[in-house]
């Protein structure tokens, strides 16, 4: 029988040491009325030869990006994915193991994540960043929870250029409890300031804003942060990584709070996970933080090593009065966050930030010049903007299927006004001849 | 000599990888001055090799389910199957965004779609949310549920009880769904003391969280008796299914009147865990709480086609992006479908065998405190020891270490002192579990003879007992570029 550690006979044996007639006396402390008459209804076992013919005749319906020419973005990026990342991250040693717990059995994974969380908040500009949460969307959730146990105030504002995801997530986080969660709405693209000043308080915890935000715009966030600074409330960003090859970093204009969704550094994007939430923060809330914190210090021999430290914040020993309920994280794919910047590095990631950029730009430009569409905001975008189309959109994104394209993410699937509206990301792997492809199929 | 840290191999104009140059028209800044970068970021500039050897080293300074036994109680490291990481990377699966049409992932939906389906017949529960991103996010999910359902009722209840054996996210969870846990004692048994939990029984009651199998690795027994007397003052019953693996095929928690459970994947089917995650934590809930589930469900329509359906006006709304984490769920999907029901049934069978003979060859040398019939894990005290010879469960772990074996879950769950939580899982040998119990023998016989040579173990790893008051004093979470040049270790 596949995956059991002892064939049929040395299990009568140990049996026999317990006692045992069966198989079955082993379930004795389970009421007879309770036990399952017979097996589950499954279908019967597949040896791995046949499993892997049935599992990759399934695959075979899928239609990988790498067989289109792909523009969905919408805060789950195409981006290239060095070798090493893979294949490293693929091996016994690294999928294998668990949660540091025990130190000396886990310097390796402890002395990864120490190097991942100083990235991590190098990265963003910030002074110390945890060693995972699950997903950039549930990390904002996590953010609100920590500026509300900072601030002790219960209102949460958001604008509305955030990811429809993460505001529908907050809603879900925040609703059984007494925190009130209010949404700005936007004006051109971009958080309507008039609007914060009205709703921002003395009772609000944080306001939360996406970079670029969902519309692909970087917003202009300095005046933003002041004025949520100025009323004793936290600014938390929600921030694309790999955008700071290029942006400046949340720290540089005094954001509190930074998360963002980890995929774009050597994820690949598997339909939806599993994904990385970063976070980072100033050393001063790094008490209220969520997830695990790998920390360097000294063992008994005076040797440097590493170990998991403030433990007294997580659920395993502070249980109700945790900052989290947070226990397994995002270990493997910190691991593959941590390689990807190693490889790529500092230039790396400016290079592959500029491609984006500039690809997404000479795309919007020439976009711009065809009849019947238009780039619908003029704010600065960094690698995703919003196509206008004088004609429903589905039917662009028909026409540009037929030809192998993937034009981008269709907005009515989130805003059902935005029915002429495509969301379009471009990164550093479309090639001009695959944007002049587009170009000329929306010309037809 | 150790392994430095990455940044102390950095060297400058060192490169991993180049990406190509543009070729589109350089069109000039594409962005305005003021919002880019201005102070540099510095990572480490360090070559393939020195990252492929970086990362080699340090990964055999691990111990880990493919080169050492782990008996990590709760945590249920058993071996993860390689045709599962195989067909689970095939770019088909990997290579696809979460916003493709439905029509071009038609491959992963009707795994997912099938998934939910084996998890139903699993747990003996009819709905099913894939979404939840771990077990302690599915408990949340659930209790968010428990929430909404009252609420659509017009009723707010305030409290759910945790037993005071639970694992720390289940109070943990309650908290961030807006609930006061209420602890309710175990008897002497091991076991839910059921009068201590009637006494708690009242109209503010949501509902409970129950393990079961328990922490110390005991069926309760008075499981369906529980569910009855919660569902006649109108709460529900939360199954944490961290334990799942020990009663597969055996008997269901939806037969027991369960209202919610969660999965750990990573536990029950085998996926990696990925030196702490990713992990996954579907959860199975009653049908009147289906509504309820998270947006979106995987569904098959009339025509065979598979597609996601967004949750209707009672779903609690989202609890992570996107669809959920897909690839480790394609994982479980395969080891399922590898084993078929019996399979299934085999891995409870021996999971609990193997505990239950480890267990036996261990209670000469240390204390069982409780002694019902353990499921797949159980739970010993070095307590007696430690009265006698100063030697601590953490004594015990460490030296361990200096014999290959990862260390069971130590001080958990709370109602044992000196806890040693020992789960060897179905895919270990006999032979193994012998190799622990003599290794454990001889530990114990030392704690008496020469205790002090296991106050300072391990003696053969790397490192050893990192100091950990300092590390939380003095806080060093983060490398700081030193302003000279530092020194190459290459």
């Amino acid at each position: 029988m596949a995956y059991l550690g002892n064939p049929p006979y040395i299990q009568e044996e140990m049996l026999h040491v317990l006692g045992l007639r069966s198989h079955a006396d082993l379930f004795r402390s389970v009421p007879e009325a309770l036990r399952l008459k017979g097996d589950l209804n499954v279908p019967p076992m597949m040896s791995e030869m046949e499993l892997d013919r049935h599992v990759r005749r399934l695959a075979a319906r899928n239609r990988p990006a790498a067989q289109t020419i792909s523009f969905l973005g919408a805060g789950v990026y195409d981006h290239f994915i060095p070798a090493a990342v893979e294949l490293l991250a693929a091996r016994g040693e690294s999928i294998t193991p668990y949660t540091p717990y025990q130190a000396e059995a886990s310097q390796g994974t402890l002395q990864t994540l120490y190097e991942y969380q100083t990235m991590i908040a190098d990265l963003y500009g910030m002074e110390v960043a945890n060693a995972s949460l699950y997903d950039g969307t549930s990390a904002a959730a996590e953010a609100a929870l920590m500026a509300r146990a900072i601030t002790r105030r219960p209102k949460v504002i958001v604008s509305q250029t955030v990811h429809p995801e993460t505001i529908e997530c907050l809603k879900t986080y925040l609703v059984n409890t007494d925190a009130e969660l209010v949404t700005v709405p936007y004006r051109e693209g971009c958080t309507d300031l008039e609007i914060v000043a009205n709703v921002l308080d003395d009772q609000t915890a944080c306001i939360l804003v996406q970079l670029p935000n969902f519309f692909g715009i970087v917003e202009e966030t300095d005046k933003l942060v002041e004025m949520a600074h100025a009323i004793g409330a936290l600014a938390v960003a929600s921030v694309n990584p790999i955008s700071m090859g290029l942006l400046r970093a949340p720290g540089e204009y005094g954001v509190d709070i930074v998360v963002g969704e980890g995929q774009p550094l050597g994820i690949p994007m598997n339909m939806g996970g599993p994904y990385l939430g970063l976070m980072a923060t100033r050393r001063e809330f790094v008490r209220q933080i969520p997830g695990r914190l790998a920390a360097r210090t000294v063992d008994r021999r005076g040797n440097e090593s590493f170990c998991l430290t403030l433990q007294t914040r997580e659920q395993h020993i502070r249980r109700e009065k945790a900052t989290s309920n947070i226990c397994t994280n995002e270990g493997l794919m910190a691991l593959r966050a941590m390689l990807y910047l190693s490889l790529v590095g500092a230039e790396g990631l400016a290079e592959v930030a500029r491609l984006c950029a500039a690809k997404a730009h000479y795309l919007a430009r020439r976009l711009a010049e065809v009849k019947g569409f238009e780039i619908r905001y003029a704010a600065p975008f960094f690698n995703e903007f919003v196509l206008q189309c004088d004609q429903p959109a589905d039917r662009v994104l028909a026409r540009l299927a037929k030809r192998g394209i993937c034009g981008g993410v269709l907005l009515a699937r989130f805003y059902p006004q935005m029915d002429s509206r495509i969301l379009v990301a471009v990164t550093e792997k479309r090639t001009r001849d695959e944007l002049d492809a587009y170009i000329e199929a929306v010309q037809q | 000599m150790p392994e430095p840290l990455i940044f102390n191999k950095s060297q400058r104009g060192q490169r991993g990888i180049r990406f190509p140059d543009s070729d589109v028209p350089d069109t000039g800044p594409a962005l305005p001055e003021r919002l880019l970068r201005r102070r540099p970021l510095r990572l480490p500039e360090v070559s393939e090799r020195s990252v492929v050897r970086h990362i080699t080293i340090l990964s055999r300074e691990n111990f880990c389910v493919d080169t050492n036994f782990y008996p990590l109680g709760s945590c249920t490291m058993k071996y993860s199957p390689r045709c599962n990481e195989r067909l689970a990377s095939l770019p088909e699966f990997t290579d696809v965004h979460p916003y493709q049409d439905d029509e071009g992932c038609q491959g992963t939906l009707e795994i997912l779609w099938r998934l939910q389906e084996l998890l139903k017949e699993i747990t003996g529960l009819p709905a099913v949310s894939l979404q939840p991103a771990a077990g302690a996010h599915g408990e949340l999910t659930a209790l968010l549920i428990f929430a909404a359902w009252f609420r659509s009722r017009g009723e707010k209840r305030k409290t759910v009880l945790v037993p005071d054996s639970a694992h720390g996210t289940n109070p943990a969870s309650c908290r961030i769904a807006g609930f006061e846990a209420v602890q309710v004692r175990s008897d002497a048994h091991g076991l839910v003391d059921v009068a201590d939990f009637e006494s708690h029984l009242d109209g503010s009651v949501a509902g409970m969280m129950l393990t079961c199998p328990n922490t110390l690795g005991l069926f309760e027994t008075r499981v369906a008796e529980i569910a009855r007397r919660l569902h006649d003052v109108g709460a529900r019953l939360y199954i944490d299914g961290a334990n799942l693996n020990a009663i597969l095929g055996i008997t269901r928690p939806g037969d027991w009147g369960a209202d919610a459970i969660h999965i750990n994947v990573h536990k029950t089917f085998s996926t990696p865990h990925g030196g702490g995650g990713p992990g996954a934590g579907p959860i199975c809930v009653a049908e009147d709480l289906g509504p309820f589930l998270p947006s979106p469900t995987v569904e098959q329509a009339a025509t065979g086609i598979y597609h996601l359906r967004p949750g209707g006006d009672q779903s609690i709304g989202r609890v992570r992006g996107f669809l959920g984490q897909v690839g480790v769920l394609i994982r479980a999907y395969c080891y399922i479908r590898r084993l078929g029901g019996p399979g299934l049934r085999r891995v409870a069978e021996n999971a609990v065998l193997n505990a239950r003979y480890l267990r036996e060859r261990c209670r000469k040398d240390l204390d069982l405190p409780y002694n019902g019939e353990c499921m797949h894990e159980f739970v010993l005290s070095a307590k007696e020891l430690k009265d006698a010879c100063g030697v601590r469960a953490l004594d015990i772990a460490k030296r361990l270490i200096d014999h290959g074996i990862h260390p069971p879950t130590v001080y958990f769950p709370l109602t044992v002192e000196e806890a040693l939580m020992i789960e060897p899982t179905e895919t270990e040998r006999r032979r193994t579990l012998d190799f622990f119990a003599d290794v454990l023998h001889d530990i114990v016989a030392e704690a008496r003879k020469t205790p002090e040579l296991l106050h300072e173990a391990p003696h053969t790893t790397a490192v050893s007992r990192p100091d950990e008051v300092r590390a939380a004093r003095e806080l060093d979470l983060h490398f700081d570029w030193p302003e000279r040049e530092p020194q190459i270790h290459d």
